[in-house]
C-alpha cells in the first residue's frame, strides 16, 4: 500500500508468527467484546438476561427491546422512545455540518490564496479555537442563548455547533488548499476569472476528498456531542446522546438493560455505519485534527 | 466628441478602480464574520468566564468584582481536589496505556500481516462511537451483578471478583480501562502512519549490519516516531483534560465523588449547585492547563517554514 520496502520480520520464524497473530486476535476479541455483548444483549429477554450468560447467545431471540427503545420507552415523563430524540439530533446535525463545511471552505481559501499581512495570526486564533476546553465558554453561551431566546432549542444548538466547529473545518480547508498549485490560481486571475468564480470553478471541484473528510469529522463531533446538549437543551428538545443518557439513567421500574443496549446501539448506528462505509476518511479526518502542518 | 470619449474612459478606469478595490477587500470581506465569531464567541467569552470568575456569581452573574473570592473557595473544596487527584490518575494512565497499546498494535501490524484491512477497522471502530455509547457499554460490561464478574462465576471462578465500578477506590480505574478502548485504536492509526513513512531501506541496513529486530526498533524505529509521540501525547493529554461525557455515562462522578474530574466538578458547580463564581474559576483553570500544552505545540507547528 505505501510503497516502502518492507523489512520487517517477514521471514521470521513461525513462532514469532504465532505471537504476533496471537497478540493481535486476541486485542481484536478485546476491542469486539463489547459490541458483541451490547449486540446480543439486545436481543435478549429480560428473564433470560438475568439467569443467562452476557456472552451467551440470545436462546430466544426477540426484537421487542429495540421496539421498544424505538417507540414506547419512558425517557423522564415521556414514553415515547427515542425517535423523537434521534429526530432531534437529524435536524441538529445536517444543517450545523453543512454551515460549517461551507465556512471552513471560504476560509480555507481566502488564509491560501488571497493572503493579506495578519494572516497568519488570523489562522493561529481559529486554531487554537478548536483546542479550548468547552467549559470556558459554557456560562456565557448559556446567558447569551438565554438572551436571544433560542435556549432549550434545536436552532440554539446548531448555532453553537458551527461556531465551535469553525476553527476546526478552517483547519482542514487550510491544510489542503495550501497544497493546492497556486499557479493554476494565478493563471484563472490573469484570464481574469474573480475571486468566486476562482472558488466555485477552480478550487471546489477539486475540492472532494477535503469536504468528505470534513463532513464526516464534523457528522461524527456533533452527532456524539454530549456537553452542549445536555447544558443548552431541555426536555424534548433534547439530542439522542443526552435522551440516550437520561433512559439509561432512568430510576423508576425495572432496570431494562435489553431496552437500555438497543438504545445505545440505535444511537451508534449513524456514526458506526459512516465509519464502516467511510473509514479511510474517516481515519484522515482524524489524522489531520491531530497533525497540522 | 473626443471630450465625452474621455470623460466615459475616465469614468471606465473609476468604475475598474472600484471594482478592483473591491476584489481587494472581498477576500477579507468573506473571512471577516468568521474571524469576528471566533474573536468573540471563543475569546470574549473566555475573557467573560475570567471576569465571573473574579465575582461572587451563585446561580445568577453579579458583576461586581470581588478579587480571588472564588479560587479561594475552590481550593478549599475537597471534592476539587478530588478532581485533581482523579485527572492526574486518569490522564496519566490513559495517556500512557493508549500510547504503548497504541505503539504496539502498530508495530504487529506492520510485520507483513495478513488480514491487516479487517483488524486495523476493529481497533480503530470505538472512536466513532460516542462516550455516552461506551459508557453505557461499560457499565453493564463491568456491572459487578450482571456483567463480568457474573459471567467468571456462572463459568465457575466462583471467587473471582471484580467490583471496581462500585468501589470508591477503584472506579476511576474503569474510567481509564473504557477511556483507552475508545482511544487506543486511534493511537494505533497515528503510529501505523508514522511507521510507513520510516524509510525501509535504513531498516534493511540495520539488519544486514547484524541489528536484532529488537535494537532496530529501540535505536531506530522508535526515535524515528518521536514527531508522532509528540502528537499523540497532545491530543490524549487535550482529550484527556476535557473528558466529561464518559464519565457522566459510566459512573456519573461516583460513587460518591470518587471519580470526580475537574469537568464534572465545573458542570455541577455551575449548573446544580448554583456556585457559579467557583464553577467559572474551575473553567479557567481547566483553559490554563490546556493552554499551556497546545500553544507552546501550535507555536512550534506553524513556526514551521510553508512547504
Amino acid at each position: 500500500m505505501s510503497g516502502r520496502v518492507d523489512s520487517g520480520m517477514a521471514g521470521g520464524s513461525v513462532v514469532t508468527k504465532i505471537v504476533i497473530y496471537g497478540l493481535l486476535l486476541f486485542f481484536a476479541l478485546l476491542f469486539l467484546t463489547p459490541l458483541f455483548v451490547m449486540l446480543v444483549t439486545s436481543f435478549k429477554s429480560l428473564d433470560e438476561i438475568r439467569d443467562g450468560n452476557m456472552l451467551a447467545l440470545p436462546q430466544n431471540f426477540t426484537i421487542e427491546p429495540w421496539l421498544k427503545a424505538w417507540g414506547t420507552a419512558c425517557i423522564g415523563l415521556t414514553c415515547g422512545g427515542i425517535k423523537g430524540y434521534f429526530g432531534n439530533s437529524i435536524e441538529m446535525v445536517v444543517p450545523a455540518v453543512t454551515i460549517s463545511t461551507l465556512l471552513g471552505a471560504l476560509n480555507g481559501y481566502v488564509l491560501t490564496k488571497w493572503r493579506f499581512p495578519g494572516h497568519k495570526m488570523v489562522f493561529a486564533l481559529m486554531l487554537f479555537a478548536c483546542f479550548i476546553p468547552f467549559q470556558a465558554v459554557l456560562i456565557p453561551v448559556a446567558r447569551v442563548l438565554g438572551l436571544v431566546g433560542l435556549s432549550g432549542t434545536v436552532g440554539g444548538l446548531i448555532v453553537v455547533h458551527v461556531i465551535y466547529g469553525l476553527g476546526f473545518t478552517t483547519l482542514f480547508f487550510r491544510n489542503y488548499y495550501e497544497a493546492f498549485p497556486s499557479e493554476l490560481v494565478r493563471a484563472a486571475m490573469i484570464d481574469g476569472a474573480g475571486f468566486w468564480q476562482i472558488f466555485w470553478r477552480i478550487l471546489l471541484p477539486a475540492s472532494g476528498p477535503i469536504i468528505i473528510v470534513t463532513v464526516i469529522f464534523q457528522f461524527t463531533n456533533i452527532w456524539n456531542d454530549f456537553l452542549f446538549g445536555s447544558s443548552f437543551t431541555a426536555s424534548e428538545s433534547v439530542p439522542m446522546t443526552v435522551a440516550l443518557n437520561n433512559l439509561v439513567n432512568t430510576s423508576t421500574g425495572v432496570k431494562e438493560y435489553n431496552v437500555d443496549m438497543a438504545a445505545a446501539i440505535i444511537a451508534a448506528l449513524p456514526t458506526l455505519f459512516v465509519y464502516v462505509v467511510a473509514g479511510r476518511y474517516f481515519v484522515r479526518g482524524l489524522m489531520a485534527g491531530a497533525v497540522k502542518g | 466628441m473626443s471630450t465625452t470619449a474621455l470623460e466615459s474612459a475616465a469614468a471606465r478606469r473609476a468604475q475598474a478602480g472600484w471594482r478592483d478595490r473591491l476584489q481587494d477587500w472581498l477576500p477579507r470581506i468573506v473571512l471577516a464574520p468568521s474571524f469576528a465569531i471566533i474573536l468573540l464567541f471563543v475569546y470574549g467569552f473566555i475573557l467573560w468566564t475570567v471576569y465571573l470568575s473574579f465575582t461572587k456569581s451563585k446561580m445568577m452573574p453579579v458583576y461586581k468584582l470581588a478579587g480571588f473570592d472564588s479560587y479561594e473557595r475552590l481550593f478549599a473544596q475537597p471534592s476539587w481536589y478530588m478532581a485533581l487527584g482523579n485527572i492526574a490518575i486518569f490522564g496519566i494512565l490513559y495517556v500512557g496505556i493508549c500510547i504503548a497499546l497504541g505503539l504496539l498494535l502498530a508495530i504487529l501490524l506492520d510485520q507483513k500481516i495478513r488480514g491487516e484491512g479487517v483488524l486495523r477497522p476493529i481497533y480503530l471502530y470505538p472512536m466513532a462511537v460516542s462516550f455516552i455509547v461506551t459508557g453505557t457499554a461499560w457499565k453493564w460490561f463491568l456491572n459487578p451483578g450482571t456483567g463480568l464478574e457474573k459471567t467468571m462465576q456462572d463459568w465457575g471462578w466462583t471467587s473471582f471478583h471484580f467490583d471496581w465500578l462500585v468501589n470508591t477506590d477503584m472506579a476511576i480505574y474503569t474510567i481509564v480501562i473504557a477511556g483507552v478502548w475508545q482511544a487506543a485504536g486511534f493511537c494505533m492509526a497515528m503510529f501505523l502512519a508514522g511507521l510507513r513513512g520510516i524509510d525501509g531501506e535504513i531498516m534493511k541496513a540495520a539488519q544486514i549490519d547484524g541489528a536484532s529486530t529488537y535494537a532496530t526498533y529501540r535505536r531506530i524505529v522508535i526515535p524515528a516516531l518521536r514527531p508522532v509521540f509528540l502528537s499523540a501525547f497532545i491530543v490524549l493529554t487535550h482529550m484527556a483534560i476535557k473528558s466529561y461525557d464518559l464519565v457522566i455515562a459510566l459512573t456519573g462522578g461516583g460513587p460518591g465523588n470518587s471519580t470526580e474530574l475537574p469537568s464534572t466538578f465545573m458542570y455541577s458547580y455551575t449548573f446544580t449547585r448554583n456556585q457559579m463564581g467557583v464553577g467559572a474559576s474551575s473553567a479557567v483553570i481547566m483553559l490554563m492547563t490546556v493552554a499551556a500544552i497546545i500553544v507552546p505545540y501550535l507555536y512550534s507547528e506553524l513556526k514551521e517554514p510553508v512547504r
